[in-house]
Formats: C-alpha cells, structure tokens, sequence
C-alpha cells in the first residue's frame, strides 16, 4: 500500500505557478529521491505535503487519508515528518528536551496531572526519556543530551534534527537538503545513516538532496522537477543519463 | 516484573525530586514563619509589612507575565490591564458578600475565584486575534487592549468611574498574600515541568518546528495568555485587598512596563529571576525615597548598569536551585579548600 499519494498536486503564487501537476507516490519502506535546480519548487512540494502551504489544485492522501484539510500539527499525527533546510531546532533547550517535545503527542497525561507529579506523568516522562535516548543512540549523540541544541557542531544539529523527525512515530520521513553545509566524509556518515534509519524504523523517506553522490547512492526511485513541473522519474541509471535532466542541470 | 520496573522507575523519579523539594519548602515554611513571627510581634512596621505584600502581588505579576513573554516568547504590553479586572472583579464581589461571610480567607477564596474567572476570558479574548501576531505588532496590540480596560473601568458606573471603587473590604493578611504567591509560583514552575510546559518553550524557540513535531500552536498559545491573564488577576485581587481602593489610574500602561521590568530584568523564562527582580523592584523605590527628587534618577541608573552587565537579566532562564546533594557538594568542596589551606599552612 501507498504511504503518500499524490494526484495532479498544483499551487500559484500569484500568477507563478511554482508546482504545477506534480506527482507521486511512495510504496511502504521506500526512499525517494526528489531533485532539481535551485527553484525548481522542491521545498514547496515539502510545504505543501507537510500542510504549510494549501495547495490550489490535487489530492494528498497519506496513509489513506486526505491532508488537504488538515493543519501541520494534525498532519504529523497522520504520521508524516520533516526536517528543514536550514536547520530549525529549539535552540536554547537541550538536546534530549528537543526530542521530549517531539515525543508529546504519545505521552498522554492531563495537565493537572502534569503540575501535580501523578505517577502517570512520572511514567510516561520516563517513557519519554527512554525513547529520547535510544533515538540519540542511534545516532552516536548519547554523551550530548544535556547539551543545548545551538553549542552542537553543525552536522550534528542536522542529526539532531532528523531524531526529533523520528521521535514523532511518522510512517513518512521527509527530509529537506539533509546534507546541504556536510563535508564529504559527514555526507558518507549520513549516507550510512539514512539507510539505517530506512531499515530499522520501517520508515518511507522522501529526501531532497543536490549531493548527486548521496542520491545517486541511497535512493531506489528519483523524481526530477524543474519549473515545477515533473521532467523525470525512474531509477538512478535511467535519470544519470536522461537527456532532459541533463539539460536542466547544465543549460542546452 | 513489569510492576518491578515501574516501582524502580517511580521511586527513582520520587528520590530526584525529594533531592530538590524538600529544601525548597524548607526554605518556603522557615520564610513564612520567619516574616509572619516578626509582622505579629510588631518587630516590622505596618508600613513595611505592607510593601512585603506589595511584593508578593509584584511576584504573582511578574511570573504570570514570564509564563506569556519568557516561557512562551509572546511579548504583553498590557498586563495591568488582567490586574486591573481581576482586581476590579473581587473588589465588586466582596463588596456584595462582605456582610454575608464573615471569614477574610473564604471571602477572598470566593473573589479571587471570581477574579480568575474574569481575567481568563479577558485572556481568551485577547489571545484569540493574539495568534495572527507576532513580536513588537502582539506587543502593541496588547498595549491597546490594556489601555481599552483602563478606559471601560473609567466609565462604567459599577466601577464608580474615575473617582475610583471605595470601601473594599481590607481582608488582605500577611499568610493570604505569602500562600496565594507560593501556590501560583508552584504552579507555574510544575506546569513549565511537563510535557505542557515544554510545548510552551517549543513555541517560544521556534513556532514553525513546534508546529512540525505535531505541537498544537493555536491550544497552547491560548492556554498561555489564559493562564497568564488569571494569575495576574488573583494578583489584581490581592492588590485591592491591600490598598482598599481601586482606581482606573492605578492599573495605565506605566504599570504593565513596570512589571514587564521586572520580566526583563529577572530574566526571561527564569522564576526565581522574576521573584529576586520582584522584591529587588520593589524595596528600591522605597529604600529611595531619603534622595527625594533624585529618586527615580537612581532608580533608571540602576537598571540600566544591570542590563549592561547582565543582558540576558539577572538569572538569563536558569532557574535558582537548592538542592541537598547541591548541599553536600558545596559542603565536600569548602571541606576539601578548608583542608588544603590547613596544609598550606603546615608546610
């Protein structure tokens, strides 16, 4: 079954149409690569399928059900999750605390019972807490939860990142320019990352990326867009030679 | 084995916490017995019992506030605007019940309750347009909506107008004002403690990841005016117990600066920063009073050298701690000095 489907999607900013008929579907525990040239409209294909932007025209249907109604927050209870391009963390809160927040919607106390330290809020939190630190386990970052988010290095903020993404449960991941500001060996790392995320979380990922290596390397389906539109999918091979992404990227 | 965990994991949590509660009530029974003994034995003035109250009402204003700007990061300009309904609000229901109950501490149960009904709904009034702004614009919209209960109170009959609402009941004692402030500050300080709390910080760091991690922006941002506006209106209503007479003028925009102050200077998303600036803030214009004309001269001198050297307020957002094994760490590292030092000498 489909996790994301999407149907003839379509949005003006006045008389710009920056998406114009886009469209795709991704299978269970699948991972997909979107590119295009700077402008192409792949962010605000992220914007549109996370509830940021309303679409003018389409369908979105995640998990089966419709999103177009749908506020951001209620679309993550959907089971749908992002990352940002350029990194957006709680900044002043400490690591472990920006994943707690990610964790809300499953812990399930009341507010009283929150101010008065009933034995439910001492479990669930936790339950919180144990789930944030195998999260940061996962992701080598065990020794940092008491660090605040903005004195992390920079391509452990994108981890950082991608965990408060996972802490939420989604079915789908989509991640924005996840290795945009890496240097080559933290691409490889986060290359080695992404799959391991894919085969252990039972996640679909659908991953924005200009690092053709990273793309090239780890997606099993591409989507090109450019203006908008779609100009190309297929596997890695089919879009390394496809003449018209070829085209877009280096100019006729 | 599953309740085993659980037992291991809920004791655990149990121990951590005695670690930090017991001293804080320690600290807040000994205060209580402490100021009441000397207030009852005539040891303080009225006069200064009186400020200590003041000062309890100025803690209530400012953390309620800091619950809005610091912890949420949604900037009020009108805060005496809830102070002046909450306190507007008792006054007219303990003039009305003042013959029927006897008891200081019910009636002002009764109008504090009345008092927070009032100011929530002002909350929830403002705080639904609140969610379209953001920054100076929120700031300036809440300015007005303080300057607007300024004016109604002005006009109303039931409120007497300008000439002020006179003969409230002064039920306001010592033990009332101590406990409502405690109550309010525990509350807010378990609340910023949960999984409520931390949403409320989310927004305050980042409104767009908040709302992508599945945080209700539009919930939490009304339940933080509300409860930011109800507090302040228990502090209006310890306000008009103490003074006995309310007027408009009392509650205009220099007020709700005042207290934002106060915010600022304690720090942003600190308690204790805004309890310390409370009592700070309040004994300063006081303790001032022999410079006369200099008075409000050294007072802005003041909190400008504080800003200068302490930007992020005094306290920033950490949080004052005492702490038994804060204790004995202290206690292990003035040993371990004292130790070294006797050798220094030995030698």
């Amino acid at each position: 079954m489909a996790i994301l489907d999407v149907k003839n999607l379509s949005i003006s900013f006045g008389g710009l149409r920056a998406v114009d008929n886009f469209e795709i579907d991704i299978l269970e525990n699948e991972l997909v690569g979107l590119i295009g040239p700077n402008g192409a409209g792949k962010t605000t294909i992220f914007n549109l399928l996370t509830g940021v932007y309303k679409p003018s025209e389409g369908e979105i249907l995640l998990n089966g059900k419709s999103t177009l109604q749908k506020k951001p927050n209620e679309i993550v209870m959907l089971g749908s999750s992002r990352t940002f391009q350029n990194i957006r963390l709680f900044k002043s809160m400490s690591v472990l605390d920006n994943i707690r927040v990610a964790y809300h919607n499953h812990m399930k106390y009341s507010i009283l019972s929150g101010v008065f330290k009933t034995r439910r809020f001492i479990e669930e939190e936790g339950k919180s807490k144990e789930v944030a630190r195998k999260l940061l386990d996962v992701f080598g970052m065990a020794d940092k939860e008491n660090v605040l988010a903005s004195n992390l290095p920079y391509g452990q903020q994108r981890k950082l990142e991608i965990a408060r993404a996972l802490a939420t449960g989604p079915k789908l991941l989509l991640l924005d320019e996840p290795a945009a500001g890496m240097n080559p060996q933290e691409t490889e790392e986060l290359m080695h990352t992404i799959r391991f995320i894919k085969d252990n979380f039972k996640v679909s990922i659908l991953l924005i990326e200009h690092d053709m290596k990273l793309v090239m390397g780890i997606c099993e389906r591409i989507v090109v867009v450019d203006y908008g539109k779609i100009i190309a999918k297929g596997s890695p091979d089919e879009i390394r030679k496809n003449p018209a992404v070829i085209k877009a990227y280096l100019g006729a | 084995m599953k309740k085993l965990k659980d037992m291991y994991i809920s004791s655990k949590a149990f121990r951590t916490n005695l670690d930090k509660t017991i001293p804080i009530l320690i600290f807040v029974i000994t205060a209580f017995f402490v100021l009441n003994n000397l207030i009852n034995t005539g040891a303080i003035s009225r006069y200064v019992a009186s400020i200590i109250v003041m000062i309890a009402v100025y803690i209530i204003m400012a953390s309620s506030l800091n619950l809005a700007t610091g912890f949420m990061g949604q900037l009020v300009l009108g805060h005496a605007g809830f102070m002046a309904l909450g306190a507007y609000a008792a006054a007219l229901v303990a003039i009305a019940l003042k013959d029927v109950i006897a008891s200081p501490v019910l009636l002002f149960l009764i109008s504090a309750i009345a008092a927070m009904i009032v100011a929530a709904i002002a909350g929830l009034i403002v705080g639904t347009p609140a969610l379209r702004l953001r920054g100076d614009y929120l700031g300036i919209m809440t300015l007005g909506f303080g300057e607007i209960v300024r004016v109604i109170l002005t006009n109303l009959e039931i409120t007497n107008g300008a000439q002020g609402l006179y003969g409230v009941p002064r039920i306001m004692s010592f033990p009332i004002a101590y406990f409502s402030m405690v109550a309010i500050v525990a509350f807010i300080a378990l609340f910023m403690n949960s999984r409520h709390g931390r949403a409320m910080l989310s927004i305050r760091e980042d409104e767009i990841a908040s709302e992508s991690v599945g945080i209700n922006i539009t919930k939490y941002k009304i339940l933080g005016f509300m409860l930011a506006s109800m507090f302040g209106g228990v502090g209006g209503a310890i306000y008009a117990f103490q003074i006995g007479y309310l007027s408009p003028s009392a509650f205009t925009f220099t007020k709700s600066v005042d207290i934002f102050v106060i915010v600022v200077l304690g720090g942003m998303g600190s308690l204790s920063g805004s309890i310390i600036a409370a009592i700070a803030l309040t004994i300063l214009p006081e303790a001032l009073r022999d410079f006369e004309s200099y008075r409000m001269l050294a007072y802005s001198a003041l909190l400008i050298l504080t800003m200068l050297f302490r930007p992020k307020g005094l306290m920033g957002t950490k949080e004052f701690e005492i702490s038994f094994s804060g204790m004995e760490k202290v206690y292990l590292k003035v040993q371990n000095t004292l130790q070294k030092l006797v050798k220094r000498r030995e030698v």
